[in-house]
């Protein structure tokens, strides 16, 4: 009875001690899942090396339920530091007053030259609120063997892009998987054909609510979307699958092409078809129109609740540090935002580290860039307007409607 | 005798009730009322007392707009309220169906036992895995439903990503947990069916569908009573089913009140229009069940 109480009490005063003690540091991650958890426990493992005064706690969440889970413990029970998204669903918490001001850890760690290529993403009126540690390219990720039996080349361009889908189709091959379930498929198609079009700026105004989705420049995006739609070069019933579901066509070899993230690659790879594979910058639609990419940043924080805002610091300034930079990123299968990191060497890493260097502009995503509200809704018209193309006009002014409601009238 | 001894009788109750009667203040009283006044507001689902960086506060009274903007100006309301009322009717066939299943199983013969407990094992399965399940079955590619299609030369049917289509494949596939329940509700009902009212009814010539009719249904009727109410209740709640497998889509179309509550409020941090929608659908649910208490007070009186 004695030994079991003095166990207990140990337990508990252990217990209280590390919530009271100073050198502790409370991370709630979102890195769930592999690889994305191996690679964030050697970057805590890494710290906790550099670092062995701090003791890292890390909470790690479900990815998707992470997302409703954030807004409850930003406000009730704020870690030290936070995983999250540039963009739009950063500046969301910013508004909020719900992040700090780490402009300081930047100057001090010397990110403002070595993160120089994301600092945008990452800044709300002059400072920045989070450090990012990874972002992917979007493009299309393609069955070279199929190309190869039908004697196709990677197209450069709209013309050759039609081209190269009525091929595959004459031949029985679904020419671009996709599953539009979860909508945001659907919005990496909006995303480029509009990017191609009306370039960079013209995306930001749209996300920001500054256009309206009845815009005549607008026309051109959804013509050229039901250049593709109408001749059925999409996979059917694509609102039906999920974005793994629509793997498996590509896999089994029946459709030839994805647009999609970097993300895909593990997954393929597994899959046995890693040879096969190849990736493509999405096609020119426009002459003249500066190339912007879809790369959606993925970033730490450092809540205003936070308790223990010294050791968040050093936690977020170790991103500095060139080899914890290299291997989280390359682990998650992820680019680093350091530029002095070591260069991928996974050879969709390296062409898409290629094609970011090169763009004019760096985009986050549909989802990420605009408000989510918005998104929602933007995203479930495009998806109606890839199954139900005649409805184009009902669903523009239904989303017009939408963003007067969110952003007010023009 | 002390205070105590004299109204140990009357005190006693209220004592054990007490824990109870506080955990459903608190978890389900307060939040009732507390969503109602919500509903009135403006909030983005962050501290009350809060101000956004553009001098906004998160927490702002605006009378009575959330609910003018879902009567007016909310297309999409309309169609969750409409897909609820499907729900409401559709899902009721479970009842019959049960029936149907309970008199199948209710026979003497080897291992009926084992065929009882495999008819009810879907009740037992969770939600979210009926959806997946079903998500499977539907899928117009490699599910097992376009393979029966295929097979009697049909095209296959994508069932969720059908506009019109979606809802019902949620509600057949809500069957699955629901018949199973209705079930087991008819097979206790049948064990208590009297024996000598059933001798009476073959006797005066009953058999079959009329022996069912008008000797064994009236003494179902409790067993009928609970499944109606339980399955009515479960199709108002009707949400992970759709959450798991569509979403809500195609663009929408299969959403429920419930589920739309759970977008604006949780998704696109509108607390207070989520709120106007909680207390819409928490206002039919009670039209019907105070509909319902009243009818049964007044069978059961009549029968006295």
């Amino acid at each position: 009875m004695g030994g079991k109480m003095k166990k207990l009490l140990t337990l508990v005063i252990l217990f209280t001690s590390t919530i009271a003690s100073a050198g502790t540091l409370v991370v709630n991650s979102n890195q769930s899942g592999e690889p994305s958890k191996s690679a964030f426990d050697a970057y805590v493992a890494a710290f906790s090396a550099a670092h062995p005064e701090v003791t890292v706690v890390v909470n790690e969440f479900e990815h998707e339920a992470y997302k409703t889970a954030i807004r409850n413990f930003l406000t009730a029970e704020a870690p030290d530091v936070a995983v999250w998204f540039a963009g739009n669903r950063m500046k969301f918490f910013v508004d909020q007053n719900l992040f700090q001001d780490v402009s300081d850890v930047w100057a001090d760690a010397g990110l403002n030259d070595s993160m120089a290529s994301t600092k945008g993403s990452l800044t709300v009126d002059g400072k920045q609120y989070g450090v990012p540690w990874g972002y992917y390219q979007w493009g299309v990720y393609y069955r070279k063997d199929l190309f190869d039996q039908l004697g196709l080349n990677v197209p450069r361009d709209w013309d050759e892009f039609k081209w190269v889908c009525a091929m595959l189709k004459k031949n029985g091959i679904t020419p671009i998987t996709i599953g539009t379930k979860f909508l945001w498929t659907a919005g990496g198609w909006f995303d480029y054909l509009n990017l191609r079009i009306n370039g960079y700026q013209f995306h930001m105004d749209l996300t920001a609510g500054k256009v309206s989705y009845e815009d005549p420049r607008l026309d051109a995006v959804f013509d050229h979307w039901r250049e593709l739609i109408d001749p059925g070069y999409f996979l059917e019933d694509h609102a039906s699958f999920s974005w793994q579901d629509a793997q498996a066509p590509q896999i089994n070899g029946e459709a030839a092409m994805y647009l999609i993230g970097n993300f895909y690659v593990p997954t393929f790879e597994a899959a046995g078809i890693g040879d096969q594979m190849d990736f493509f910058q999405f096609p020119t639609i426009y002459e003249g129109v500066g190339v912007a990419e879809d790369a959606p940043t993925d970033t730490m924080h450092i809540p205003s609740g936070a308790k223990n805002v010294e050791d968040a610091k050093k936690f977020l300034a170790f991103m500095s540090n060139k080899e914890a930079a290299t291997n989280w990123a390359k682990m998650g299968g992820m680019l680093s935002p350091n530029k002095y990191a070591d260069k991928p060497t996974n050879r969709f890493s390296i062409m898409g580290a290629k094609m970011l260097a090169a763009a004019d502009d760096i985009a986050q995503f549909w989802d990420r860039d605009a408000n989510p509200d918005m998104a929602g809704a933007a995203m479930e018209g495009f998806q109606e307007f890839m199954v139900k193309p005649d409805r184009e006009d009902k669903i523009r002014a239904r989303l017009e409607k939408e963003r007067a409601r969110i952003h007010g009238a023009l | 005798m002390t205070f105590w001894e004299r109204n140990q009788l009357k005190l006693a109750p209220f004592i054990f009730l007490a824990p109870a009667i506080f955990v459903f203040l608190v978890y389900v009283i307060y939040p009732i009322f507390d969503s109602i006044w919500v509903s009135f507001h403006e909030w983005n689902g962050m501290d009350r007392s809060g101000v956004r960086a553009n001098g906004k506060p998160n927490w702002e009274f605006v009378g009575l707009k959330n609910y003018i903007t879902l009567f007016t100006d909310d297309d999409e309301f309309y169609v969750s309220l409409f897909n609820n009322i499907r729900w409401l009717i559709f899902s009721l066939l479970a009842v019959p169906i049960g029936l149907t299943l309970a008199l199948f199983v209710n026979q003497k013969i080897l291992g009926i036992r084992y065929i009882k407990s495999l008819f009810y094992f879907p009740f037992v399965i969770n939600a979210v895995v009926i959806g997946v399940i079903f998500t499977w079955f539907y899928n117009p590619k490699y599910g097992i439903l376009s393979y029966v299609l295929n097979f009697f030369g049909l095209d296959p049917i994508p069932m969720l990503a059908d506009e019109n289509l979606a809802t019902y494949g949620i509600i057949i596939a809500s069957f699955f947990p629901g018949v199973a329940y209705t079930m087991i509700l008819y097979i206790t009902g049948l064990t208590g069916v009297s024996r000598e009212m059933v001798e009476a009814g073959r006797i005066d010539g009953a058999s079959g569908f009329t022996m069912l009719w008008h000797v064994i249904l009236p003494q179902l009727r409790p067993a009928t009573l609970i499944a109606i109410v339980v399955t009515l209740v479960g199709a108002l709640r009707a949400f992970d089913l759709i959450a798991v497998m569509t979403a809500g889509g195609p663009w929408g179309s299969s959403e429920v009140l419930a589920y739309k509550m759970y977008q604006e409020a949780l998704f696109n941090f509108r607390m207070g229009y989520g709120a106007a929608i909680a207390t819409i659908l928490f206002i039919i649910m009670d039209i019907y069940i105070a509909w319902f208490l009243y009818r049964l007070f007044k069978n059961e009186r009549s029968e006295k």
